[in-house]
C-alpha cells in the first residue's frame, strides 16, 4: 500500500545514507540529500561521481545496496511494483539522449506514457493532451515526424514533452544539455524552468553544463566521491575559494571569455 | 587488511587498473564460470518471460505486428530457399536413382527429406539468421539507448511489451514459414525433376505425397514451435541483456544468431531421437 506524503509540504524527496556499488566500485558512499517542494536542484560533479546512478536509484531503475530513499512519502526501496509504477506515475524523467522509441512517430511517442498511465482517457482527449504538450515545447509540427528525422536539440523536446504529457510532480533531467549546442542548450534551460513554473514541478537537474546551472538553479549540490562535497545558492558556489569548486566555476568562466 | 576480490569478467583493461590498488585481489572468471553465469541468467530471463505471458495485459497488438514483421518480411527470403532446396535435392539424387532404376521414387523421397528435415530445419536456420540477429539488434540498441528504462519509468513492462510478443510471435510463425517453405521445396523438386525428365505437375504431387504419412508431417510441425521459440528467446535475451556501449549491439546480434543456430541444431538432435523412440 502507499504510504500517504510525511513531508510532502516541505521536501518531496527525501535521500539518507544512499550506497551504491557495482561490482567492487562503490559509487554512492552514504549520499544524503533532500529535494524541496517547487525547487531546481542541480546536481554537479564529475563524470562516474555518481549523477545518474543517484537519479536512477530515485526511480529504482537501479536498486540501491542500501540507505532510504523516500520519494513523496513513499518509500522506494520497499515499494512492490505495482505500487512503484503508481509513484513513477508522478516522476518525469528526461534521459540524457532523450531515448525516444525509434520505431513510433512523435505522436505515438507522447501517446505512449499516457495511455499506459491514464487508461480511461478518450482518444480527444490524448490528441489534445499530445498536441498541447508539443506547443509548449515549441514543435508542434514535428508531430508526425519520426525521431530520426529530428535534430538532437529537438529529440531533446520532444523528450521533454513526452515526460511532461503526464503532469509529473517531480522532474528527474540527466544531463539534459549534453552534446547540443550553446544556443539549443540554453534554450533547453529556459524550457526546464518554464516547466518549473507552468507544472509547479520540483526538479533534480544532473549536469555538469555551469551555464545550464546557472540558468536553471536554486539550489546546487555537487557531488565528490559519491557523497555531497557542497551544498549552496549559485553565489555560495561562485564565490568559494574552494579548489575544487573553482576548477569548475573560474574554468567555466575563462572558457566564456575566450569564446567571446 | 581484508583483501577485496574484483572479479573482471575477462575485462583487461579492468584488471589491469585494478591490480595498481593494493587493497584489491583480481580475480578473472574462468570461461566455464561465465558460461553458467549465462546459462543461468538465460534460465532466469525464460522463467520471467513465461510468468508474464501466463499474466494478464497480454499486449496483442504488439504480437501481431510481430508475426507481421516476422512472417512478411521472412518470405521472400525462405521462398527462394525453399525452392533451391528442393531444387538442388532433386538434381543431386536424380542420377543415384536412375541408376538403381528407381527414379519414380524420386518425388516421395524428396518430399519426405523436405517435410522431416530440410523444410524445418533450413526454415530455422535462415529465421534464426534473419529473425535472431534483428531482434538481438533493435532490442539491445533500446538497451543501449535507454529506451527499454524509459519504458519502465512508463509504467510499462518491457517484458510485456518487447520480449513476450516477439517471443510468441517467433513461435507461431515458424511452423506457417516451415510449411511454406515445404510447399515451396516440393515446387522446386518438381522444376527439377523436368530439367531432366518430364512429369506432369498433379503426377508429381501425387508420387510425392504417396509416401508421406501424418507421422512424418506431425512431428516436423512440432518441433518447428521449439525452433521458433529458441530463436525468439535467444535474439530477445541477448538484445535484453546487451551491455550499455553500441559496440555491444553488434554483440548481441552476432552471438543471438550464433547460439540461435546452434540450439536450433541441438533441438532438431533431440527431437529425431524422440520421434525415433515413438
Amino acid at each position: 500500500m502507499i504510504v500517504s506524503p510525511e513531508n510532502s509540504s516541505e521536501h518531496v524527496v527525501i535521500i539518507q545514507d544512499l550506497n551504491k556499488s557495482f561490482d567492487t566500485t562503490h559509487v554512492l558512499k552514504g549520499l544524503s540529500l533532500s529535494l524541496k517542494k517547487g525547487e531546481n536542484l542541480v546536481v554537479l560533479g564529475k563524470s562516474g561521481t555518481g549523477k545518474s546512478v543517484l537519479i536512477k536509484c530515485i526511480v529504482r531503475l537501479l536498486n540501491a545496496d542500501s540507505g532510504s530513499i523516500n520519494v513523496l512519502g513513499n518509500e522506494i526501496t520497499e515499494l512492490r511494483n505495482m505500487d512503484l509504477n503508481e509513484v513513477r506515475r508522478k516522476i518525469g524523467f528526461l534521459f540524457q539522449g532523450g531515448a525516444l522509441y525509434d520505431s513510433m512517430t512523435v505522436r505515438e511517442n507522447l501517446e505512449f506514457p499516457l495511455k499506459r498511465m491514464f487508461k480511461d482517457l478518450s482518444k480527444k482527449e490524448v490528441d489534445k493532451k499530445v498536441k498541447e504538450a508539443l506547443e509548449n515545447v515549441g514543435l508542434p509540427d514535428s508531430i508526425d515526424k519520426m525521431p530520426s528525422e529530428l535534430s538532437g536539440g529537438m529529440k531533446k523536446r520532444i523528450s521533454l514533452a513526452r515526460t511532461i504529457i503526464v503532469d509529473p510532480q517531480i522532474m528527474l533531467y540527466d544531463e539534459p544539455t549534453t552534446g547540443l549546442d550553446p544556443v539549443s542548450s540554453h534554450e533547453i534551460s529556459l524550457l526546464i524552468n518554464e516547466v518549473q513554473e507552468k507544472y509547479k514541478t520540483s526538479s533534480i537537474i544532473i549536469t555538469h553544463d555551469i551555464e545550464c546551472a546557472k540558468t536553471v538553479a536554486n539550489r546546487i549540490i555537487m557531488l565528490q566521491d559519491g557523497k555531497v562535497y557542497k551544498e549552496g545558492k549559485l553565489e555560495d558556489f561562485e564565490n568559494s575559494d574552494d579548489e575544487l569548486v573553482n576548477s569548475y566555476f573560474k574554468s567555466q568562466n575563462i572558457t566564456n571569455t575566450k569564446t567571446i | 587488511m581484508k583483501k577485496t576480490i574484483l572479479i573482471t569478467d575477462g575485462n583487461e583493461d579492468l584488471a589491469l587498473q585494478a591490480k595498481q590498488i593494493p587493497e584489491l585481489k583480481v580475480k578473472k572468471r574462468n570461461k566455464l564460470e561465465l558460461l553458467f553465469l549465462d546459462i543461468g541468467n538465460a534460465t532466469a530471463f525464460v522463467l520471467k518471460v513465461f510468468k508474464n505471458i501466463i499474466g494478464k495485459d497480454f499486449e496483442f497488438k504488439q504480437f501481431l505486428k510481430q508475426c507481421f514483421e516476422i512472417g512478411n518480411k521472412s518470405l521472400a527470403l525462405i521462398s527462394v530457399t525453399g525452392i533451391i532446396i528442393g531444387l538442388v535435392l532433386t538434381i543431386q539424387s536424380r542420377p543415384v536413382l536412375v541408376n538403381f532404376g528407381a527414379v519414380s521414387m524420386l518425388p516421395g523421397m524428396v518430399a519426405i527429406s523436405i517435410i522431416r528435415e530440410m523444410g524445418p530445419v533450413i526454415t530455422a536456420l535462415i529465421c534464426a539468421g534473419k529473425i535472431g540477429s534483428s531482434m538481438g539488434a533493435e532490442i539491445g540498441s533500446m538497451r543501449v539507448t535507454e529506451q527499454i528504462d524509459a519504458m519502465e519509468v512508463s509504467s510499462t513492462n518491457p517484458l510485456k511489451f518487447l520480449i513476450v510478443p516477439r517471443v510468441l510471435a517467433a513461435t507461431f510463425m515458424l511452423p506457417l514459414l516451415t510449411l511454406y517453405a515445404d510447399a515451396l521445396g516440393i515446387l522446386g523438386s518438381w522444376i527439377g525433376a523436368n530439367i531432366k525428365g518430364d512429369v506432369s505437375f498433379v503426377l508429381f504431387i501425387a508420387q510425392a505425397f504417396s509416401g508421406v504419412e501424418f507421422a512424418d508431417l506431425f512431428p516436423a510441425v512440432i518441433k518447428t514451435f521449439f525452433f521458433g521459440a529458441v530463436i525468439g528467446f535467444v535474439g530477445c535475451y541477448k538484445g535484453f541483456n546487451a551491455g550499455r556501449g553500441t559496440e555491444s549491439v553488434g554483440k548481441a546480434a552476432n552471438s543471438a544468431v550464433v547460439m540461435a543456430s546452434l540450439l536450433v541444431i541441438i533441438v532438431d538432435l533431440i527431437a529425431v531421437q524422440i520421434t525415433d523412440l515413438l
